[in-house]
């Protein structure tokens, strides 16, 4: 009777076993295919370590964050079967202007509804294109709009206007944190 | 009259258009407006604010102005389902709610001074009261987010207060790296309310839901707003045309 019940249990764990074994092959597999497929993906996955962290749990799709919650420091290598993505070194400083030519990352600054970190890229010593790290897009918020009531709202194309106004409502010129990442990022491009 | 100072480091424009208008009245509110400026700045290192952050205020030792913006932060948090937050990483920046609750003051001064007929604007957000000196409703327009030389839309206000909602100035090379594609779903949220601390703490609040905004201002008594989306499309609520016309 318990030697029976020893086989079964036996033959039960190698079932499990030659499953695990399948399964996980799959899941790597379709980890490496992801990152093969997407190497531009890359960079993004020096903010955000999601690549592989989907790509092993492919039966939860799940809506892709939007937000880098995280600032850029590379991902810990433990618990991880896939290879890390490797670091993106930005190129040699070349002195051509006001700022060496790189990437530089800007501090973290605070905006009151969340994290505002930029990148600052100098091409040719200038400031040539600025990307958001990390930018409050969403967060979690008792907040109920269901979709399908939505009430249909009159849209239409802008257009300028041309007649005469007593006053102009606009965003403010800039945001204080956006200001605050980026004078961070060119301080330390400065050549 | 009109005068025009940079306080806070943003544009403040004062119109008073009643003849009894006198220096002493702009001075009045110029100084209102710096002291807010010194009490709540978080880039001042000896505002309260800061020394607060910085725990050399206690709670209880603040005072009576800083008291009642975290009352009102802590109110607006609620009624916007938690899309207003003054505090993050244990600090406290309520920048948000301070602008138009500073406009709305220095327009209670003047209205308690007996004035009828003026403007009060900090960098695009305004209160109106009355008419314009022409004797019409005052005439705001809606910058273009692409395009700050350009107006997109016109409204006609009084008693009113418009504020709008951007991050920043978008240049066309700024982006979401993860998403190639811009870094916000919308461009611009203008509000129009009964007053600008209404009209401006939803316009921060509701921009910050992306295209959810415009749907949660329909549902809000007394708010009316015109969303711009990065296509260059104008969303609005149905009360919002009233204003257009």
């Amino acid at each position: 009777m318990s030697l029976h019940k020893n086989f079964i249990s036996r033959h039960y764990d190698k079932t499990v076993m030659k499953r695990f074994v399948l399964s996980m092959s799959v899941i790597v597999s379709f980890g490496f295919y992801v990152i093969w497929q997407k190497p531009g993906s890359l960079a993004g996955s020096l903010t955000t370590p999601a690549p592989v962290a989907v790509a092993s749990t492919p039966k939860k799709v799940s809506k892709p964050k939007q937000v880098a919650t995280v600032p850029p420091v590379p991902a810990p290598a433990t618990n991880n079967p896939s290879p890390q993505p490797p670091p993106v070194i930005p190129p040699a400083p070349k002195k051509t202007g006001i700022y060496n030519d790189g990437e530089y990352v800007g501090s973290v600054a605070d905006a009151y509804y969340g994290n505002v970190q930029v990148k600052a890229i100098i091409t040719n010593g200038k400031l040539s294109d600025v990307l958001f790290l990390d930018y409050p897009q969403d967060r979690n918020n008792s907040i109920r709009i269901n979709s399908r009531a939505l009430p249909i709202l009159r849209q239409e194309a802008i257009t300028a206007q041309s007649a005469n106004v007593d006053g102009v409502s606009g965003a403010s010129t800039t945001s204080p944190a956006f200001s605050e990442s980026l004078a961070y990022a060119l301080n330390q491009a400065r050549a | 009259m009109k005068e025009q100072r940079i306080i806070m480091g943003m544009p403040v424009v004062i119109e008073i258009v009643d003849s009894s208008a006198s220096t002493e009245i702009f001075e009045e509110i110029f100084s209102y407006l710096i002291s807010v400026d010194e009490r709540f700045s978080t880039y001042k290192k000896d505002s309260e604010i800061t020394l607060y952050n910085e725990g050399k205020i206690a709670e209880e030792n603040l005072s009576d102005e800083m008291k009642k913006v975290f009352r009102l932060s802590e109110e607006t948090k609620k009624i916007t389902g938690n899309y207003f937050d003054i505090s993050y990483q244990g600090k406290i920046d309520p920048s948000g709610l301070v602008k138009g609750w500073a406009i709305y003051n220095s327009a209670l001064i003047l209205r308690k001074k007996g004035f009828k007929n003026f403007y009060v604007e900090i960098a695009g957000d305004i209160e109106v009261a009355g008419l314009n000196k022409e004797g019409k409703k005052w005439a705001i327009g809606i910058r273009n987010p692409f395009n700050k030389k350009e107006n997109v839309k016109v409204v006609y206000l009084s008693d009113r207060g418009i504020a709008t909602s951007g991050l920043y100035e978008r240049g066309e090379h700024i982006y979401n790296p993860k998403e190639k594609k811009s870094v916000t779903e919308i461009a611009s949220l203008t509000v129009i309310g009964k007053n600008i601390y209404e009209a401006d703490r939803f316009a921060t609040a509701c921009f910050a839901m992306g295209k959810k905004g415009i749907y949660f201002l329909e549902k809000m008594p007394g708010l009316e707003g015109y969303m711009i989306d990065n296509d260059k499309i104008a969303t609005f609520t149905t009360g919002f045309e009233e204003y257009a016309i």
